[in-house]
């Protein structure tokens, strides 16, 4: 049987990276819980032989029960009859297999059931059952809402609600509505106070909301009366188990299908508030996004090794004019470009979740005591960097996953345009990754200020410096080039002084600067690895070589003037 | 009301993924080809006591199991899906033996455990498809005995007696009988729970006393005893061994010396062109071959 973890073993080089060595130390504490607790880790490599061990028993449930079951969960999808939704069968299988290994609540405290992981081996057990069942990821992977929880909610809140997402109950955060898309400031979801029953109570419609029908929902609603903007919406906390939430309807999408899209209607849902009044989009939706960003990058880079997998299968078997049609050169050129962006989507992926890990171990520690000042310029550094490469990370990933599902159909060539094979359902259970939580539009605006405040460069310029092996040296030679034309660009732009064409090449600038930082990191990776990775680096540098090449050229050559013709 | 269940389980070699390299020249099993398992039957027995667990809180479910040093990781395997702990029989003395000698020593340590409400195994072991040895136990132990069971629907504590649903030809029955009991799982009842995280980073280091003295690099897999201390701190990380002289057996009726089986002759089944069958795709094919199927017991 398939072992979605064993079987890939990039992830395992990833979990060894030498940051995880910090991480383990602050999210530990220095191995506190060790007495307390019978699971918890002595040192740091009990703590990684322990997520090495879970990362395994994930990757056999995914490959025995989740991805056996992602056809059929496909095809019957999950029903919404009296106001409540019923999974799909197998996505109850899934989610029962999950909950009984344990795998909720995984980044929480021991204190309150959960396993105490850090970020990082969480999103690669996100990326495993991804690559089995991307909308089945959905709901499990909900359960990282519960960090937002910890982070802004009270005492009180924490210990009653986090042990029940520790012991499997599923999450939802409910914040678009028919009005409020991307542009989440216009949320209209009515909060007011109910001063007899000392609750707040909300009252409207929200709509496309991931799994609606969850056992707690963090909600963002307007609390303010009278207010137009983000400045008048609070977060807030509504347990199924007060009651007052149906769902209207489910949706009916190109893909994720087991993943039910909700619509849904408040009355009078009693509900309490989350954190600060008035702080509810401007801090603690951004930090859920961001988290959920994350997210959507593990849940893309799993497709994209999913479509991998079946355009080599498929490519390895087919014959045509008497050999595998691997061997031939327009084939072999789509796999290798497909390995190379997983590769480096990959690298981007754990990298950022690395930074991600050491400033939010960091912010919790402060919560305990008060941070050296090392601490927190490591926790500025750390927090900075995450910012900036969670959009990448996001939107290259999410972009990647559907180019290669595309190229794992054309592979397939007639065959895979029929619904027999699994890369249609790849195809189109990668098409929402670029859109949802902040389209592949909104990463850009999310980036472009670390394009033109020159922190992307910065850290590119660091990758610099770095040593890499006397076979990369020629790769990273032509990697530099590459980061002087982004620079020219990025140069040009600002000098132009002009925010329409800012905008207008905005795109082209995080696509260069995602290239080189992917560039280099691949580049480490094959210095270490050069068996894993040393084709990919190759592969990849050619591609993206190129590519900001292309940009170059454009960005360079653009007269403002031109804006015009492009205008609709 | 809480149960005393004992687990009866096997170490076997991977029948289901079987190579060139399966069988010896000798006709044996060539052991270092095939990986180690738990016993799939045994784990759908595993997951009817772990329910009883569910459902009786208090109840505490022990595996036991024989054979070399390395099926303490059995016991293991238990353990991370919720057993409370595990006996390995282990000892020279039992190698070799029959299911005739292998129920003698089950039964002997289920004595030296002495207090026990249900004994539930697989139907059978893939290695052997005898499905002899639980109903051995029962008569040896002097037990009511139900075999081929799907579910165990019920106990009832006033009565003390069981409900199970049992598979038969064409079916199932519902039969009961009283505790103390043995009974024996078909592959059709509800698969194993998976591991449990935090029970695998509890009992990972647990190790028998032969894989302990053992250099982990002899025996992959195995846990290396990194840390000493704990082994002292923490008695659960400690897998009891028992040899005959352990669990009172008698040398006679254990091991080879214990088993009246013989093997006379290993022959090797190579299927012959005379005995396959060419089908087309028509109805009428598939509906004959189904029939045939259904007759033969293949299938149904």
């Amino acid at each position: 049987m398939a072992n979605y973890y064993t079987d890939i073993p990039e992830l395992k080089y990833h979990l060894n990276n030498p940051m995880m060595e910090r991480i383990c130390e602050l999210k530990e504490r220095n191995y506190r819980d060790k007495e307390e607790f019978d699971y918890a880790p002595q040192d740091y490599a009990d703590a990684m032989d322990s997520f090495d061990k879970v990362l395994e028993i994930t990757g056999e449930i995914t490959g025995e029960i989740i991805a056996p079951n992602a056809e059929g969960v496909d095809a019957e999808g999950p029903h919404c009859a009296n106001g409540r939704v019923e999974y799909a069968s197998g996505t109850k299988q899934n989610l029962d297999a999950m909950v009984k290994a344990g795998l909720n609540g995984m980044t929480m405290p021991r204190r309150f059931g959960g396993l105490n992981f850090p970020i990082t081996p969480y999103t690669m057990c996100a990326e495993i059952v991804a690559a089995a069942d991307a909308g089945f990821g959905n709901i499990w992977s909900l359960q990282d809402c519960i960090e937002t929880l910890y982070e802004f909610g009270n005492e009180d809140q924490h210990s009653r609600f986090i042990p029940r997402i520790c012991a499997g109950e599923t999450m939802s955060m409910d914040l678009t509505e028919p009005d409020a898309g991307s542009d989440l400031q216009s949320v209209m979801l009515k909060a007011t106070f109910d001063e007899k029953e000392n609750c707040w109570r909300l009252n409207g419609v929200k709509r496309f909301i991931t799994n609606g029908d969850a056992d707690l929902h963090l909600v963002l609603a307007r609390s303010e009366e009278g207010t137009k903007d983000g400045r008048g919406l609070s977060m807030f906390i509504y347990d199924k188990r007060q009651g007052g939430v149906d769902v209207r309807r489910i949706e009916n999408k190109l893909g994720i299908h087991g993943s039910p899209t909700c619509e849904l209607v408040y009355k009078n849902a009693k509900a309490e508030l989350c954190g600060d009044r008035k702080l509810g989009l401007i801090k603690y939706v951004m930090a859920l996004m961001n988290g959920a960003r994350l997210g959507i990058a593990a849940q893309s880079v799993g497709l994209s090794q999913a479509a991998y997998n079946e355009g080599l299968a498929y490519a390895k078997e087919r014959k045509q004019f008497g050999k595998a049609i691997i061997d031939f050169p327009a084939v072999y050129d789509m796999l290798s470009i497909m390995k190379a962006k997983l590769d480096a989507g990959r690298a981007l992926l754990y990298q950022t979740s690395r930074y991600v890990d050491i400033y939010k171990a960091l912010d919790d520690i402060a919560r305990e005591r008060k941070l050296t000042p090392e601490e927190r310029q490591e926790q500025k550094k750390y927090a900075k960097l995450a910012d900036a490469f969670t959009p990448l990370a996001k939107g290259m990933n999410s972009e990647y996953a559907n180019q290669n599902a595309y190229d794992c159909i054309q592979i397939h060539g007639g065959s895979g345009f029929m619904l027999e094979y699994a890369c249609q359902r790849i195809y189109r259970d990668a098409r929402i990754t670029s859109i949802y939580e902040g389209t592949t539009q909104l990463q850009t605006v999310a980036a472009i200020r670390y394009v033109t405040n020159g922190s992307y460069l910065a850290t590119i310029r660091e990758f610099e410096t770095l040593p890499c092996s006397p076979e990369m040296e020629p790769l990273k030679a032509r990697l530099v080039e590459m980061a002087n034309k982004f620079e020219a660009c990025m140069n040009k732009v600002k000098e132009a002084q002009n925010q329409e064409l800012q905008d207008f090449v905005a795109r082209r600038l995080y696509e260069m600067a995602a290239d080189c930082i992917m560039a280099h990191l691949l580049i480490q990776d094959a210095t270490k690895a050069p068996e894993m990775f040393a084709k990919s680096a190759v592969v990849y540098l050619n591609y993206v070589e190129a590519e900001v090449e292309k940009h170059s050229n454009f960005i360079l050559k653009f007269k403002a003037e031109a804006l015009t013709s492009y205008r609709q | 009301m809480s149960l005393k269940i004992i687990v009866l389980a096997k170490q076997v070699p991977d029948t289901r993924n079987v190579g060139k390299d399966a069988m010896k020249e000798d006709g044996t099993i060539n052991r270092a080809a095939l990986p180690a398992i738990f016993n799939p039957e045994d784990l759908n027995a595993l997951e009817q006591a772990l329910r009883l667990k569910d459902t009786y809180p208090g109840t505490t479910v022990t595996l036991l199991t024989m054979g070399p040093g390395r099926a303490a990781e059995i016991i293991r395997e238990g353990l991370y899906r919720g057993a409370d702990g595990g006996y390995l029989l282990t000892d020279r003395a039992f190698a070799g033996a029959d299911t005739l000698a292998t129920s003698y020593a089950l039964a002997t340590a289920i004595k030296k455990i002495g207090d026990y409400d249900i004994i539930i195994g697989g139907r059978q072991a893939i290695d052997g498809d005898t499905a002899q040895v639980g109903p051995q136990v029962a008569e040896k132990l002097g037990l009511t005995q139900i075999t081929y069971a799907e579910e165990i629907l019920n106990v009832d504590e006033q009565s003390r007696r069981i409900t199970v649903k049992r598979h038969i030809d064409g079916g199932v029955e519902t039969v009961e009988g009283p505790l103390p009991i043995v009974i024996t799982v078909n592959g059709s009842a509800a698969p194993c729970r998976p591991r449990n995280a935090k029970l695998v980073m509890k009992y990972k280091r647990a190790l028998g006393a032969q894989e302990k003295n053992a250099a982990p690099a002899c025996h992959p897999g195995v846990p290396e005893p990194s840390y000493p201390e704990l082994y002292e701190t923490r008695p659960y990380l400690n897998i009891p061994e028992w040899s005959v002289a352990d669990v009172n057996g008698d040398l006679a009726q254990c091991g080879l010396s214990g088993s009246p089986t013989k093997v006379k002759a290993i022959q090797n089944i190579v299927f012959q062109a005379k005995e396959s069958k060419t089908l087309t795709g028509s109805d009428q094919d598939v509906e004959d071959l189904i029939v045939e199927l259904l007759a033969n017991h293949t299938i149904g």
